[in-house]
């Protein structure tokens, strides 16, 4: 059958570009939100030390996180699977997981805020794959991305001479 | 119940220190969400059902932590970390923990 096949072969082509053009306009408006936003607040204090300011003390202290689980999209997973052959960078999946640390780092600090610390210390990530752990190509393929730190409310030490 | 990740907490002193306290929690995916991770799964990007299954998930973990904590007498837990595994296809384990101490 000359049209079974035709379909057959256009329905995962037409996938392929719609996820294309789709998974790339959402990648774009991702980047641009995060830009902004980690431009708004590149002035709250985020470290990946234990950092205690020398003149200002603690007066609240508890544990933030933020957590983004991604997964690839079927173009991204196309091409990772063209790049197998030859080896190298697979940019299509750098770009995503960039995409979720610096969203998972945002949502950190976003809970900071919320709870009115104004730093986050010590901040760690996490990656970790939770689905398909099988190994076949069957099920989702999801990846979690966590950031935690320690969220402080400092306030500026009065000085008793 | 203070929670930190560094080594002390900051601002007060330990007094005194009471050992390893841990929390896990083995989640399942749930059916519908999983299908609906599959459309999404084309277009790629974040799969909020799967991010608010394991926040929540997480969340448990930490309260079971607190709980053995508490059961301790201790008043925060210290340099607390996480862990999670897929122990079996679609499952995931959720585990934290972390040093139960009594501070000031």
């Amino acid at each position: 059958m000359p049209t079974e096949a035709l379909i057959q072969l256009l329905i995962p082509l037409l996938l392929l570009v719609g996820a294309y053009f789709i998974g790339t306009e959402l990648e774009r408006r991702h980047y641009r939100s995060l830009r902004a936003r980690e431009h708004a607040s590149r002035r709250f204090l985020t470290v990946t030390f234990p950092y205690e300011p020398p003149d200002q003390d603690p007066v609240d202290v508890m544990m933030v996180t933020g957590s983004v689980v991604v997964s690839v999209d079927y173009f991204k997973r196309f091409l990772a699977g063209l790049r197998m052959l030859v080896g190298g960078r697979v940019t299509s999946y750098e770009t995503l997981l960039d995409r979720a640390r610096r969203e998972a780092i945002m949502r950190m600090k976003d809970e900071a805020k919320r709870k009115g610390f104004t730093a986050v210390i010590n901040v760690r990530l996490e990656t970790s794959r939770i689905a398909s752990s099988s190994g076949n190509n069957k099920g989702t393929a999801a990846i979690e991305i966590l950031a935690f730190g320690t969220g402080v409310k400092l306030r500026p030490r009065a000085t008793a001479a | 119940m203070i929670l930190s990740n560094t080594e002390t907490v900051p601002g007060r002193t330990i007094l005194e220190f009471y050992g390893v306290v841990t929390g896990s929690t083995v989640r399942a995916k749930h059916i519908g969400r999983d299908i609906m991770a599959g459309f999404k799964n084309i277009v790629g990007g974040e799969l909020k059902g799967y991010t608010e299954l394991l926040v929540e998930a997480r969340q448990e973990a930490i309260q079971r932590m607190v709980a053995q904590a508490h059961s301790m007498g201790a008043n925060a837990v210290i340099n607390v970390r996480f862990t999670t595994s897929s122990v079996a296809q679609g499952a995931a384990e959720l585990f934290a923990y972390g040093t139960a101490v009594k501070v000031q």
